[in-house]
């Protein structure tokens, strides 16, 4: 590539952005979907879609799909996919509540042992999986019928729940500490600061490294873009927190803290750890990953007990948000997951996929069931056009693809 | 040519992909009832010209005028070609493995009576047509149960179903041992002297060009640059034509090596023995022995289903087989290796000879692709180090000249040649003692040859021990230091290089088991 140095830099800058969002058109494309219907349905609803508090109630009541997709993602890259973890939600929320409500256990102590019953169950689906060769889907089948039944057997009717505590999770935010700065929570802002300055340093440092090992680093014009849109996002969000929330409290809720570290951890593993190469290298081609001395089979394993433990959480926010366990929790929630990640471009045989991606097609799928419900649309409505979206979005992805 | 009647001519064809120029003013002109060979390096743009006749890339997304059997083709799918008699044979070959023969032949052209299948005819007249292509073969054989070979056969059947008048046939041998490539290539002559057909064969093995072509079009960069008629009396120049592929003289197919004064003994295997995986009574490598020294270069010589393969991959980790034994050493120690990854720790690399099914993960890029089988040394509990990852794999795309934009295109982009050095760097980045190299140039051009060949060389001078399965014995013989002859599983013989002549070598290729043991 001796010829692109020699070329003026700021030409090669030019062709370089242009080229570089058009390399990732695929990504972009899915955000950019995603904008416009944001826009469409504040227009739609009267601005009321984008409401402080209405902002807060789309994250909390949308964390459950995003928590679910990540593991699945995950999942799907490595060529499987997970059925079970609907019934796996209405199940361990179901271990959960009884545990509260029957056995008197402290609401933390019953979050562990909701969390070690998902590790449990992943074991047990990654056992059939990877040890007895059983494929994924008719394993997770099985599960979701097995989970189902048992969550049914357990809760009977409903068990409601009466920790204040524990249905805090779903509810309540951050402790205003910093005080309230005029209309504004004031850990909020600072935290929306921080993320400014975390999302420009790790952009500015990437482009230092890469450079550092004489490589040809992303047009800056692109990273500074990138910096320049993303500080707008978080401000406007944070503008959306901060003055969000009732007369008792506001700011930022705590099921956006725990789906952002989710989000944070899981996009680390799966992007910069050797694990997270092996689900790909697994999903890719599974024979060559074999001959790379790749143990898929504890790949397999460890995708679902991850899954498992994923369901897990999933199910304690969904219990604490109901406020009440149901062995109806959680019904087709694995279609959530799986939509959201075919949405957010993973392809169905495997081998591609990312965090940030699924969390979008989370999101598509959240504002289109959030926007539609203010508007008073009929929920079997909703499921339809839901539908349709999933269909559309994955059309225009393979026809882009046909494309180029 | 003009005194000949012409079946097909092709003119001015430019392809452009983008910003890149596929092809540009392309010429080729096929005469009725010949064997016309279409040559050029991995990348050239022979498959491009053929995509476009056949109508894969539609009429109007190329230029240029098609002419065939006299008329103006503007075809926009395979099915418009296919109804004018052009059918294409792709490398990889287009069968349903889980089907029968008959099935397969009669795939999308079903002989059927108001939707229903008459089953009396199909057999029949697949049954015919096996006799036409010399398969004798049941045509209720399911087609996963006969060879690639028999395949292929399967597939020029498929084709004179269809009333073909031009067979194009790309890279049809490359799968094929001697003996079938052989047959295969009869059989287009037979189509050719009785029943007329005229054949286009794109292949690399230049041989067969020499054996099999009255005509050849050399393609280079996306453009004709010459044709080269053979006669009786003109056998083709085999030097020009490589000359005119690569557009700079090679003086020789094999770098000039002359062979490392062999070190300590790096690799023994003693009474090695692998049954079938499925089978476990059968027998597929028998006692076999074998060692590598340090800077050594060892062939591995055989026919198709010799066991060469099977050899390597199950020394590397039981990748292959059931009911293995017998014992392996390396560096001297004897080592025990249950798994690839044991193997690799050993320090044993085995680069397969199918880099796109067992080799490379298409989906990714060069370096995701080059480092996988080192992780753990590129990372610090369990958290992968980019620069270190992006030095090293970027260290191999220079050495190995990987024609590519960056490290981090997808190695599905790549020619055949470039995809090959990638799997390369793979292995030579897990920084092993003993490569095995399966089958290192199959598929790939002359040019790129001959750098894969220079990275042996420079292996074995950096002091690996490497051994080089491969079906061409030329190769062998040009580039090893010393050739194991393997037939039926069974090591034939083990020799120096001053003992080195095709001829000697296939008589220990050859081998009848029973001689043998």
């Amino acid at each position: 590539m001796s010829a692109a140095t020699a070329t003026p830099a700021k030409k090669e800058e030019k062709v370089g952005l242009l080229a570089t969002v058009a390399n990732n058109a695929r990504q972009y494309g899915i955000v950019g979907a995603l904008l416009v219907i944001v826009v469409a349905f504040q227009i739609l609803t009267g601005g009321v879609l984008l409401k402080p508090n209405s902002f807060v109630s789309l994250i909390q009541q949308n964390a459950y799909v995003i928590i679910l997709a990540i593991g699945m993602v995950m999942v799907i890259i490595a060529t499987h996919i997970d059925l079970s973890v609907g019934s796996l939600v209405a199940f361990i929320g179901g271990v959960c509540a009884l545990l509260m409500e029957r056995q008197g256990v402290n609401w933390m102590v019953a979050i562990l042992v909701a969390l070690i019953v998902g590790l449990i169950v992943g074991v047990w689906q990654g056992f059939w999986v990877a040890v007895v060769g059983i494929p994924g889907f008719i394993t997770t089948l099985a599960g979701m019928l097995i989970f189902r039944g048992l969550a049914t057997v357990i809760v009977g009717e409903s068990v409601p729940i009466t920790s204040l505590e524990f249905r805090g999770i779903a509810r309540n935010y951050l402790p205003n500490v910093l005080g309230w700065w005029g209309p504004f929570d004031g850990l909020t802002i600072v935290l929306g600061i921080l993320c400014i300055v975390a999302f420009a340093w790790s952009q500015l440092r990437k482009r230092a490294r890469v450079a550092k090992v004489g490589l040809v680093p992303e047009p800056m014009s692109l990273t500074i873009l990138k910096i320049v849109l993303a500080t707008i996002v978080i401000i406007f969000v944070t503008y959306l927190l901060a003055s969000s929330g009732n007369a008792d409290q506001g700011g930022t809720p705590i099921m956006l803290v725990i789906v952002g570290v989710l989000v944070f951890i899981n996009n680390f593993i799966l992007t910069k750890t050797v694990f997270g190469r092996h689900v790909y290298a697994v999903g890719g081609n599974r024979k060559a990953a074999i001959l790379s001395g790749i143990n898929t089979r504890r790949v397999d394993f460890l995708l679902f007990v991850h899954m498992g433990f994923l369901s897990a959480v999933a199910a304690v926010c969904m219990l604490s948000r109901l406020a009440s366990a149901t062995a109806q929790a959680g019904m087709e929630f694995e279609m959530d997951a799986i939509a959201a990640c075919f949405i957010g471009g993973t392809a169905v045989t495997g081998g591609i996929g990312t965090i940030p991606g699924a969390v979008v097609g989370a999101f598509v799928m959240g504002v289109i069931n959030q926007g539609l419900s203010i508007m008073g649309v009929d929920t079997a409505v909703v499921k339809t056009i839901k539908g349709l979206v999933l269909l559309l979005a994955v059309a225009v992805d393979i026809m882009s693809k046909k494309k180029s | 040519m003009s005194d000949n009647d012409t079946i097909l001519t092709m003119e001015n064809i430019t392809k452009t992909f983008g910003p890149v120029k596929a092809l540009t003013n392309v010429n080729l002109e096929v005469g009725r009832g010949e064997i016309h060979a279409i040559c050029g390096e991995n990348g050239a743009g022979k498959s491009t010209l053929m995509n476009v006749l056949s109508g894969v890339y539609p009429y109007g997304s190329y230029s240029g005028r098609i002419t065939f059997d006299g008329k103006e083709c503007k075809y926009h799918t395979i099915n418009d070609s296919e109804a004018d008699g052009i059918v294409i044979i792709h490398q990889e070959l287009a069968l349903s493995p889980f089907l029968s023969i008959a099935e397969n032949i009669f795939i999308g052209n079903e002989r059927a009576k108001g939707g229903v299948i008459d089953w009396d005819e199909t057999r029949a007249e697949a049954k015919k047509l096996l006799d036409r292509v010399g398969l004798p073969e049941d045509p209720d054989t399911k087609v996963m149960d006969i060879g690639v070979g028999k395949q292929q056969l399967v597939e020029i059947a498929k084709a004179l179903s269809k009333d073909v008048k031009l067979l194009i046939l790309d890279e049809p041998t490359a799968a094929l041992n001697d003996e079938d490539s052989a047959h295969l290539l009869d059989l287009v002559r037979q189509l050719r002297d009785k029943q007329g057909v005229t054949s286009i064969i794109i292949t690399h093995k230049l041989n067969e060009v020499a054996a099999i072509a009255d005509t050849v079009t050399i393609i280079r960069d996306g453009s004709t640059v010459g044709v080269m008629y053979v006669t009786p009396e003109t056998p083709l120049d085999q030097e020009e034509l490589i000359r005119k592929m690569v557009g700079r003289p090679l003086h020789n197919l094999y770098p000039d090596h002359p062979s490392n004064k062999p070190g300590a003994e790096f690799l023994r295997v003693e009474d090695w023995t692998v049954h079938h995986p499925l089978d476990s009574e059968r027998v597929i490598v028998d006692h076999a022995n074998i060692n590598v020294h340090a800077g050594e270069i060892v062939g591995l010589a055989g026919l198709m289903g010799a066991g060469r393969t099977e050899m390597a991959m199950s020394i590397f980790g039981h990748s292959y087989g059931s009911n293995i034994s017998g014992k392996v050493f390396v560096k001297g120690k004897e080592v025990h290796l249950p798994n690839v990854q044991s193997a690799i720790d050993a320090g044993l690399a085995y680069a397969t000879e199918d880099r796109k099914g067992n080799g490379l993960n298409l989906l990714q890029n060069i370096r995701e692709n080059a480092s996988l089988a080192s992780l753990t040394k590129m990372s610090k509990y369990g958290v992968m180090d980019d620069n270190i990852e992006r030095k090293e794999v970027e260290q191999y795309r220079k050495d190995f000249n990987i024609k590519c934009h960056d490290i981090d295109v997808n190695v599905s982009t790549l020619s055949g040649g470039n995809q090959q050095k990638v799997l390369l760097a793979k292995w030579v980045i897990s920084q092993p003692d003993i490569l095995i190299l399966d089958e290192p140039t199959r598929g790939i051009d002359v040019g790129a040859k001959y750098e894969i060949y220079e990275i042996i060389d420079k292996l074995a001078d950096a002091g690996k021990a490497v051994i080089v399965i491969s079906s061409e014995l030329p190769e062998l013989i040009g580039i090893c230091d010393r050739i194991y002859t393997v037939s039926y599983g069974v090591v034939t013989d083990n020799v120096e290089k001053n003992g080195f002549t095709q001829e000697y070598l296939m008589k220990g290729m050859t081998k009848e088991r029973e001689v043998a043991a």
